[in-house]
């Protein structure tokens, strides 16, 4: 059986999501959500341990070896993001019920369980496949699940804001859809392996540099990379409250991923830095991306659109990490991935426990909010600072890892300039520390504390972006690996 | 005439001639893949591109309105941006192979297997199917996926029962007053379903298959229902059996793998279900059509049922 | 040049349509008019592809023993998929706008978005 583990990691939640569908009462298709969920991250648990082990696994769907059939291909990169993906499905499932019980109407919750199934089943797809079309497929499974996911928003705006981001999210596709195309015409192969091979004899032809292109600005139409993103705080801020945090702590780490994938590993490193100065204008918008949407955070009302907005800096981050082109920039970005997960995971779940509570996530509205909710508060503090980069957090390590790729290349404005960045986060956080511990609460409001149910899993994540801010042995040494790899990859 | 009909679909502002002339739009590129060889993918982009999509979007038209308000304005950053895209495009074509040439690298690696072997390992003579369900047969589940992933979108958007029908049926949608047209449509129903049972099992030999069979039979099922209005088209077809129908074409085609697993094989390997891999990839692919059929077929009803849902609790709106 | 025209005129028919179908994404503000710019955005990158697989004289891709030259099959398979995601998201997308013209009375992106403004 543990052979097939990689293709298990698929087809549980992707079988699981039908099945919930027949099962059809919410409690029971919470339950059924959650016990797949925890499933799938076991599975990961096991496969990143063997991969560590014993090196990268394939394994040929329908027993037909690539090229001709499709393969999976489960390497450290992979393996890593699989679990990132599935634990924090898990947790956030865990500490959501009720928020989507109060947020999604009653008769449409089974639907809702059974979407976010399926966005689970394309997000592990995505990852787990090594074959270019097989990508594309399975990003359409977690983009449709993801706009219905969206449009269950309380508000009309949600409706708006899936529409948005299903036309953008489509010119997306079809832009990678586009560039797999081209890829094909050159090679004669969809595999990425046997693509890695065989592009470099046509790697100065121009359609095979149209491809890349194609590819790239498509997948960072999801990744929502500046000037690219606005669809990106819209879709945050209407969606419910679980959604949120899931995708947040996910999809856009999987974009990061295919921007990886194929930059690197499809591409190779030697192509991507050829014709264009692809990694000057990688670190660019990152750094812009950094500022605007850091200073556009700042000025927002509602704390979870500014908190998304935040996502789009961080995201910045990741791309300036890419840009540098070496093992210590990729490796900073890899562990963001992680650790951006863990922080944006806090913060958006204890937001839903406010929504839950409070029944708004609009600043005025959290006056006093320490006194009230106390843990919840507590909570969202230390997501804060972590997303800042304080010492003892894993944000920090983040930073750490970032600063000194940028100084090994001796880019000193660039790390002068994330630091900078990171006193912009400290704005906004302090912003809603400020109202929440120093304004009183209105009188009239009788607000207690979020149930344990939400708090424990809340707490879980909390405790893991200081352990892992602490010990960063078991992060620092997979995206070591990770880097290392896929570097190597293309010589 | 594609291109002619792109921009007929671009300067008009009459919504139902927009939709029309994208109608007239699939089918013409329905032409073209005949013209290129690929009869499978006409079939479906016939199906799809002239049948359902317009279909979809008349009745969308009919409760949204069906003039655009505002007059087109030419965007500059719009034509730009395109612009770009194409030029990109143009200099893609640069270095292309030359259309139809036989020794183009798409032409060499990986596809003569399918069209040398399929033959001796699969053992039907529709390679396109060969390949389709058992070479790449993991997209072709992933592709069925989407469509239920689809369906359950659109039934949580627009799901019946938020607001209370009366039962009172639409003249929106009936076209029973016409006699010709009622004995017509009834006399072709049954046809229609045989037919959709034919395209279901002949893909192996000839164009079709699950998705092509199941969007036909689907096509019965929405005749009858404009035949004899929503209401009584529900009393026949129960929502909540067809919502189980199209998660059971997903678990069809996924019992299907996991059975090639039990029998020591890899996910969706055909070879192990029978003694012979021939007659096993042989049960596999009927299986696994049949599953694609079946979600299919009942996604499109589920479709078609919430949008029509949508345009009669409107029609009595407006009473 | 002309020899360009001959052997290439397929793709850039594609492109053409490619960016018409692009531009009524874009700059279309009706919401209905959008997705279908969107289906002729898709339905150009199909004809990429089918034209990518075209061998000449060669003949559909079903076994037969009088034929010898036949087209590729693999990119009709991938069009096939490609297609059959394309109605799935057109759908979803028609059902947004029924959604969204219920719950702001139009379905046009100005309007909506004026309303979004208060």
């Amino acid at each position: 059986m543990l052979s097939h583990l990689p293709i298990l990691q698929v087809i549980l939640p992707l079988l699981a999501a039908p099945s919930c569908l027949i099962l059809g009462r919410p409690a029971l298709a919470w339950g059924f959500s959650f016990a797949t969920s925890a499933a799938a991250m076991l599975i990961s648990m096991l496969l990143l341990q063997q991969v560590w082990l014993e090196g990268p696994i394939s394994y040929f769907l329908g027993g037909w070896e690539a090229p001709w059939g499709i393969e999976y291909r489960i390497d450290l990169l992979n393996a890593f993001l699989l679990l990132i993906v599935s634990s924090l499905s898990t947790v956030v499932l865990a500490g959501t019920r009720q928020s989507v019980a109060a947020e999604v109407e009653a008769n449409r919750q089974t639907l809702f369980y059974v979407s976010w199934l399926l966005c689970l089943a394309g997000l592990l797809g995505i990852l787990a496949t090594g074959d270019a079309f097989n990508v594309f497929v399975f990003l359409e499974v977690s983009s449709l699940s993801t706009y219905t996911l969206i449009s269950l928003g309380r508000d009309r705006k949600a409706l708006w804001a899936s529409y948005q981001y299903l036309i953008v999210g489509t010119i997306g596709a079809t832009f990678i859809l586009i560039g797999i195309g081209l890829m094909y015409m050159m090679t004669g192969t969809l595999n990425m392996q046997d693509l890695a091979q065989r592009l470099p004899v046509v790697a100065d032809t121009r359609t095979v540099f149209a491809a890349y292109a194609f590819v790239i600005v498509g997948v960072c139409l999801k990744l929502a990379l500046f000037p690219l993103h606005l669809w990106l705080p819209n879709a945050y801020a209407y969606a419910p409250s679980a959604v949120t945090a899931f995708l947040a702590a996910t999809a856009t780490k999987v974009a990061v991923y295919l921007l990886i994938r194929f930059s690197f590993t499809v591409f190779g490193a030697d192509f991507s830095a050829m014709d264009i100065p692809l990694h000057q204008l990688f670190i660019a918008l990152g750094l812009i991306a950094v500022f605007s949407a850091s200073l556009v955070a700042i000025l927002q009302i509602d704390i979870k659109r500014a908190i998304a907005y935040s996502s789009v800096a961080q995201i910045g981050y990741m791309i300036i990490g890419l840009g540098l082109g070496t093992a210590a920039g990729l490796q900073a970005t890899l562990l963001h991935l992680f650790n951006h997960a863990l922080m944006k995971g806090a913060l958006f779940m204890s937001l839903a426990a406010v929504a839950l509570r409070m029944g708004s996530t609009r600043l005025d509205d959290l006056a006093g909010l320490s006194q009230r909710m106390p843990l919840t508060a507590m909570a969202f503090v230390l997501g804060g600072l972590s997303l800042i980069g304080v010492p003892l957090t894993v944000g920090f390590i983040s930073k750490w890892y970032l600063v000194i790729a940028t100084l090994e290349m001796g880019m000193w404005p660039v790390a002068a300039l994330i630091l900078v960045g990171s006193l912009l986060a400290v704005m906004y956080i302090w912003r809603v520390v400020e109202v929440m511990y120093f304004r009183d609460p209105p009188a009239s409001t009788q607000v207690s504390e979020a149930p344990v149910s939400v708090l424990l899993p809340l707490w879980l994540l909390v405790i893991a972006n200081i352990y892992f801010g602490i010990d960063t042995a078991l992060p620092v040494s997979v995206t070591a690996d990770a880097a290392q790899a896929l570097l190597g990859w293309g010589k | 005439m594609l291109v002619a009909t792109a921009i007929g679909i671009a300067v008009n502002r009459d919504l139902l001639s927009v939709v029309m002339l994208s109608s007239i739009y699939g089918l013409l590129s329905a032409n073209f893949f005949v013209t290129m060889d690929a009869v499978d993918v006409a079939f479906t982009e016939a199906a799809v591109g002239a049948g359902i999509s317009p279909l979809l979007m008349f009745t969308t038209m009919a409760i949204v309105g069906r003039y655009e308000k505002l007059p087109h304005r030419w965007s500059l950053s719009a034509l730009v941006l395109v612009s770009i895209t194409g030029a990109l495009l143009l200099v893609a074509t640069m270095d292309m192979p030359a259309f139809g040439a036989p020794d183009a690298p798409a032409q060499q690696h990986v596809a003569p297997r399918y069209i040398e072997q399929s033959g001796q390992e699969v053992g039907i003579p529709n390679i396109v199917t060969s390949v389709l369900a058992t070479y790449r047969g993991f997209d072709t589940f992933g592709e069925v996926t989407v469509i239920f992933t689809a369906g359950v979108g659109v039934l949580s958007l627009l799901m019946i029962g938020d607001r209370a029908t009366k039962p009172l049926s639409s003249h929106l949608l009936k076209a029973s007053q016409h006699k010709i047209l009622r004995i017509v449509s009834k006399v072709l129903i049954a046809p229609i379903l045989l037919f959709a049972l034919y395209v279901q099992f002949h893909g192996d030999y000839g164009p079709g298959g699950g998705f092509q069979a199941g969007v036909i039979f689907a096509a019965a099922i929405i005749v009858y229902t404009m035949l004899f209005g929503l209401d009584s088209a529900r009393q026949v077809i129960d929502q909540g059996w067809v919502r189980v129908m199209a998660a059971v074409g997903v678990l069809l085609y996924g019992a299907v793998g996991v059975v090639s697993m039990v029998n020591g094989g890899n996910f969706l390997d055909y070879d192990v279900l029978a003694k012979d891999p021939i007659h096993g990839q042989h049960y596999g692919i009927i299986v696994i059509e049949l599953g694609v059929g079946i979600t299919v077929a009942a996604v499109m009803v589920l479709i078609y049922f919430s949008f029509a849902g949508r345009l009669v609790d409107r029609g009595h709106q407006d009473d | 040049m002309t020899d360009m025209l001959l052997t290439h005129y397929n793709y850039w028919v594609v492109m053409v349509l490619m960016m018409i179908g692009f531009y009524i994404v874009i700059a279309q503000g009706n919401l209905v008019k959008k997705l279908v710019g969107l289906n002729i955005f898709q339905t150009s990158v199909f004809i990429l592809y089918i034209s990518a697989g075209k061998v000449s004289g060669g003949s559909a891709p079903i076994l037969d023993d009088a034929i010898s030259v036949y087209s590729n099959p693999l990119p009709h398979v991938l069009i096939l998929t490609a297609i059959v995601v394309g109605i799935a998201t057109t759908a979803l997308g028609l059902a947004l706008i029924i959604r969204l013209r219920e719950a702001y009375g139009s379905a046009e992106e100005k309007d909506i978005q004026e309303q979004n403004q208060c």
